[in-house]
C-alpha cells in the first residue's frame, strides 16, 4: 500500500495509545470487565448442583432404609432432611426449603420380600428443570447402587437390566468450568474488539476530531491502521489475561498449539474490530454505536456462539442466523483447541470461515470509513 | 407540600416526553426488549434436541436392535452413522460430527438373556459440559426404559426397586419455561437501567443542567421527578413481555398479577438508584452507558437466571444478596409456576425495598456531591 506513510501511522497510533491510557472507560473494558467476567465464570456460573436439598420421608425403619438414609448423608451431592410425613415435606419443598422429596413407605420391606416392584417415590421441584433433570440422575444413582448392595446382602439375586459405563472425552468429570473459560476468550474478544473499538471512530465524529483529522495529509488506510493497532494489543492482553488466568488459576488444560491458539486468536479478534470499525463509521454517534455492538456482537457471542446454549437444540431460523456469527466459529475452535487438542478437521474449516468474514468486515469498514464529510 | 408535588411532577411530565421524542430513548425502550425476547426465548434453553450419535453394535442380536429401537425413536438424538470398529470413534468424536457414540459389547445379548447387568459404553464429547451431562440423562432414561420391558417381559420377575418419579410446577420439566418465565425482570432492568443512566448524563452533556440547578428545584424532588419514567417504562416493558411469555411461549401464568407487579415495582427502584447514581456520576451519556454495561453484566451473571446460585461457593452465594435482581427473578417464577400471591413472595419484596432504601440516597448524595 503506497499510500501508507511510517512515520505518520506511528504518530497517528502513539495518540491513540495516549488516549486509551487517558479515558478510564478504556481501561474499565478493556481490563477490568475481562478479568471480572474470568472470575464470576470461574467461580459464580456452574450447572453442577452439590449439597441438593432434599426430603426423606421413611414411613419404614428397616435396615435397608437406614442405610439408604446413610447414603444420602454421606453423598458431597445431597444434604438431606429426615421428615415424618409427606404434608411437611410438601411444606418444606413449596417453601423452597429442599428441592426435591424422597418417598419410601411403609410396605416397601413387604413387596420387596413377596418378590413384586417396590416403588420409590420421587418428587422434584420442577421449576429449574436442568437441575431437576441432574438431581434425578444423581438420586437414580444412589438408589441403584443402594438396591445392589441390598440385593447382595439378602443374598437375592439382583438384575440390574442394562448399565451405562459413561466416557466423557476431554472432560472426564463433566466439569462445566472447562468449556465455559475456553468459550469466554470469544466473549473478553469481542468486548474489546467490538465494543470498545465500535466507541473510537464515533466518538471522533461525535467531538468533531474526525473533521480535524480529515484536513491532515493522513490517508483513510493509515487511519484503520492506526485504529486497529492498538486496540488489537489491548484485545490481545485481554485474551494472555484469560489463557494465563484459566489455566493456572481454573486449571483448564490447553491440549492443543499455544501458537495456533494466538493465531486463530487474532483473526477472530480482527474480525471483531473490524466488525467495531464498521458499526462506528456507520453509526457515527457513540449511543448508537454502543447499542449497535451489543446487539449485533456481545449478545449473539453469548447467547448464538454455543458458548452456554447447545446451537443444535434452538429452532432452524436461529441456526441460520448464528452462521454469520463469528463467535460462533471461535467458541468452536476455542473448545477444541483447550480440550481435545490441535483437531485439524475442525480448526481448518472454522478458521477459513472465519478468516473470510474477518477480510469482509475490515474492507467493509475501510469503505465506510471513506474521506468524506456528510452534506 | 402541594408546590413540591408539583414541581416533581411537572419534571415527570417533561421526563415522559423526553424519553418518548428522543429517538435514542425510545429506541432503548423499542428494541432491545423485543431483540432479547425472542434471542432468551428461543435459544436459551438447556434441552436438548437431535444430538447426533453413532452407534457401534458388535452384539448385531435382536436384544441390541431393541434397545437402538429406543434410541432412534427419541426426537432428543439423531442418528449419523453406523460403525464397524472402536477405531473409527476417535475420529467421528473429535470432529464433532457425532457428539456420542454408543458402544454395545458382543456379549450384551448374552448377559442380557441370563438376567446378569448387560454394560453399554457411552463415548461422549465433553466439549461442552452441559451437553454431556443432559444427554447421558436422557441416555439413562431411556435404557431404563428398555430395562423395564426387559423385566416385564420375564416370567420370574425379580424383586426390583424402581424409581416413580414427577416433577411438580413443571411436568415436562422444560427448561425454557424458567428462562422465560424470570425474562421480565431481565428486560426491565435493562431498560430501567439504561434510561436513568442516560437522564441526569444528558441534561450534563447538553448543558441543560446548569438551567435545572437554577430553578426551584431540590436534588431530591430532580431525582425522584427522573426516577419514576424510568421504572414506569421498565414496568410497562415487563408487563408486556409476561403477557408474551404468557400467550407467545405458553408458559403457564398461575400466581396473582398484584404480586407480579408489586414486585416489579420493589426491584425497579432499587435498579433506578443505581442507574441515577452512575449517571450522576458521569459526565457523559457514554459514560453513564458504559457504567450501566459494567453493572447489568455481572448482575446478570450471578442473579440466577440462567445457572443457580446454590451451585455457587457458599462465599459467593452471600456476596448475592446485595443483587437485586435475584430476588426479582425467584419471584417471577414463583409467580408463573408455582402460582405464588403477594404473602407468598413478601420474603423478595422485603429485600428489594431495603436495597432500594439504600440506592435512592446513595444517588441522591452522589448527585448533591456533583452539583458542587
Amino acid at each position: 500500500m503506497a499510500g501508507i506513510s511510517y512515520i505518520r501511522l506511528r504518530g497517528f497510533i502513539r495518540k491513540e495509545v495516549l488516549q486509551i491510557r487517558r479515558d478510564p472507560s478504556s481501561l474499565l473494558l478493556g481490563i477490568v470487565m475481562p478479568v471480572i467476567l474470568l472470575l464470576i465464570f470461574g467461580y459464580g456460573v456452574s450447572l453442577e448442583p452439590t449439597n441438593v436439598p432434599i426430603a426423606l420421608v421413611i414411613d419404614e425403619a428397616s435396615p435397608a432404609t437406614q442405610e439408604l438414609k446413610a447414603r444420602f448423608q454421606l453423598s458431597r451431592y445431597f444434604r438431606p432432611v429426615t421428615v415424618h410425613s409427606i404434608p411437611e415435606a410438601v411444606l418444606l419443598m413449596e417453601s423452597n426449603h429442599v428441592d426435591g422429596i424422597v418417598h419410601i413407605r411403609s410396605n416397601f420391606s413387604s413387596l420387596m420380600e413377596a418378590g413384586e416392584e417396590a416403588p420409590i417415590q420421587l418428587i422434584l421441584n420442577g421449576i429449574d428443570a436442568n437441575r431437576a433433570r441432574i438431581v434425578e440422575g444423581y438420586i437414580q444413582n444412589a438408589i441403584g447402587m443402594w438396591s445392589e448392595r441390598f440385593a447382595l446382602q439378602t443374598g437375592r439375586s439382583y438384575a440390574p437390566p442394562v448399565v451405562i459405563e459413561p466416557r466423557i472425552w476431554f472432560n472426564a468429570a463433566a466439569n462445566s468450568t472447562y468449556s465455559l473459560i475456553p468459550g469466554l476468550l470469544t466473549l473478553i474478544m469481542t468486548l474489546i474488539g467490538t465494543q470498545l473499538t465500535a466507541l473510537v471512530i464515533a466518538r471522533e465524529w461525535e467531538r468533531g476530531t474526525m473533521e480535524a483529522l480529515l484536513s491532515t495529509p493522513i490517508s483513510s488506510d493509515e487511519i484503520l491502521l492506526g485504529k486497529l493497532v492498538p486496540y488489537y494489543v489491548l484485545g490481545m492482553i485481554g485474551m494472555a489475561l484469560s489463557i494465563i488466568l484459566g489455566v493456572f488459576l481454573f486449571e483448564v488444560p490447553l491440549r492443543g498449539s499455544l501458537f495456533v491458539l494466538v493465531l486463530l486468536g487474532s483473526i477472530f479478534l480482527i474480525a471483531s474490530l473490524g466488525l467495531g470499525l464498521f458499526i462506528s463509521s456507520a453509526a457515527r454517534i457513540q449511543f448508537v454505536a454502543a447499542m449497535g455492538s451489543v446487539l449485533s456482537a456481545f449478545l449473539p457471542a453469548f447467547f448464538l456462539s454455543g458458548l452456554m446454549f447447545d446451537l443444535k437444540s434452538t429452532p432452524e431460523a436461529i441456526q441460520y442466523i448464528s452462521t454469520i456469527i463469528p463467535a460462533k466459529y471461535f467458541v468452536t475452535i476455542t473448545q477444541t483447541l483447550f480440550l481435545a487438542g490441535n483437531v485439524w478437521s475442525v480448526l481448518l474449516p472454522a478458521s477459513l470461515v472465519l478468516l473470510v468474514m474477518c477480510v469482509v468486515l475490515v474492507v467493509a469498514a475501510r469503505k465506510k470509513l471513506g474521506r468524506r464529510l456528510p452534506q | 407540600m402541594i408546590e413540591v408535588l408539583r414541581r416533581i411532577l411537572t419534571l415527570t411530565i417533561k421526563e415522559f416526553m423526553l424519553i418518548w421524542i428522543d429517538p435514542k430513548s425510545r429506541f432503548v425502550i423499542i428494541i432491545p426488549p423485543l431483540f432479547q425476547f425472542f434471542v432468551f426465548g428461543y435459544s436459551a434453553t438447556f434441552d436438548l434436541q437431535s444430538v447426533e450419535y453413532a452407534v457401534l453394535d458388535e452384539s448385531r442380536t435382536e436384544q441390541s436392535r431393541t434397545l437402538l429401537n429406543h434410541f432412534s425413536g427419541s426426537p432428543h438424538f439423531e442418528l449419523v452413522g453406523m460403525l464397524d470398529s472402536t477405531s473409527q470413534v476417535s475420529e467421528l468424536i473429535n470432529t464433532r460430527d457425532a457428539r456420542l457414540v454408543l458402544h454395545i459389547p458382543t456379549d450384551f445379548a448374552d448377559r442380557v438373556t441370563n438376567h446378569e447387568p448387560a454394560v453399554i459404553q457411552v463415548i461422549v464429547d465433553g466439549r461442552n459440559s452441559n451437553v454431556a451431562s443432559v444427554a447421558l440423562g436422557y441416555i439413562q432414561e431411556i435404557t431404563q426404559q428398555y430395562g423395564a420391558q426387559l423385566q416385564a417381559s420375564l416370567v420370574a420377575a425379580n424383586p426390583q426397586v424402581t424409581l416413580v418419579q414427577r416433577s411438580w410446577f413443571n411436568k415436562n420439566m422444560e427448561t425454557r419455561w424458567y428462562i422465560v418465565s424470570s425474562l421480565g425482570g431481565i428486560i426491565s432492568m435493562v431498560i430501567a437501567m439504561l434510561l436513568a443512566a442516560l437522564s441526569v448524563a444528558r441534561e450534563r452533556e447538553f448543558g441543560t443542567f446548569d438551567q435545572l440547578l437554577v430553578s426551584p428545584m431540590q436534588p431530591a424532588e430532580i431525582l425522584i421527578g427522573k426516577a419514576v419514567p424510568c421504572v414506569f417504562f421498565g414496568l410497562a416493558d415487563a408487563v408486556l413481555l409476561s403477557i408474551a411469555a404468557a400467550y407467545w411461549f405458553d408458559v403457564p401464568f398461575r400466581g396473582s398479577i398484584v404480586a407480579l407487579v408489586i414486585v416489579l415495582l420493589a426491584f425497579l427502584f432499587s435498579v433506578v438508584g443505581v442507574g441515577l447514581f452512575i449517571s450522576s456520576m458521569s459526565v457523559t451519556m457514554q459514560q453513564g452507558l458504559l457504567g450501566a454495561f459494567v453493572f447489568i453484566m455481572p448482575s446478570v451473571l450471578l442473579g440466577g437466571f440462567t445457572t443457580p446460585i446454590s451451585n455457587m461457593p457458599l462465599w459467593l452465594q452471600n456476596g448475592t444478596l446485595v443483587n437485586p435482581l435475584r430476588y426479582v427473578v425467584q419471584a417471577l417464577r414463583e409467580i408463573f409456576l408455582m402460582g405464588a400471591d403477594l404473602s407468598t413472595i413478601w420474603p423478595y419484596v422485603w429485600p428489594l425495598l431495603i436495597i432500594s432504601a439504600g440506592t435512592m440516597p446513595a444517588a441522591a448524595i452522589m448527585f448533591r456531591l456533583r452539583t458542587q
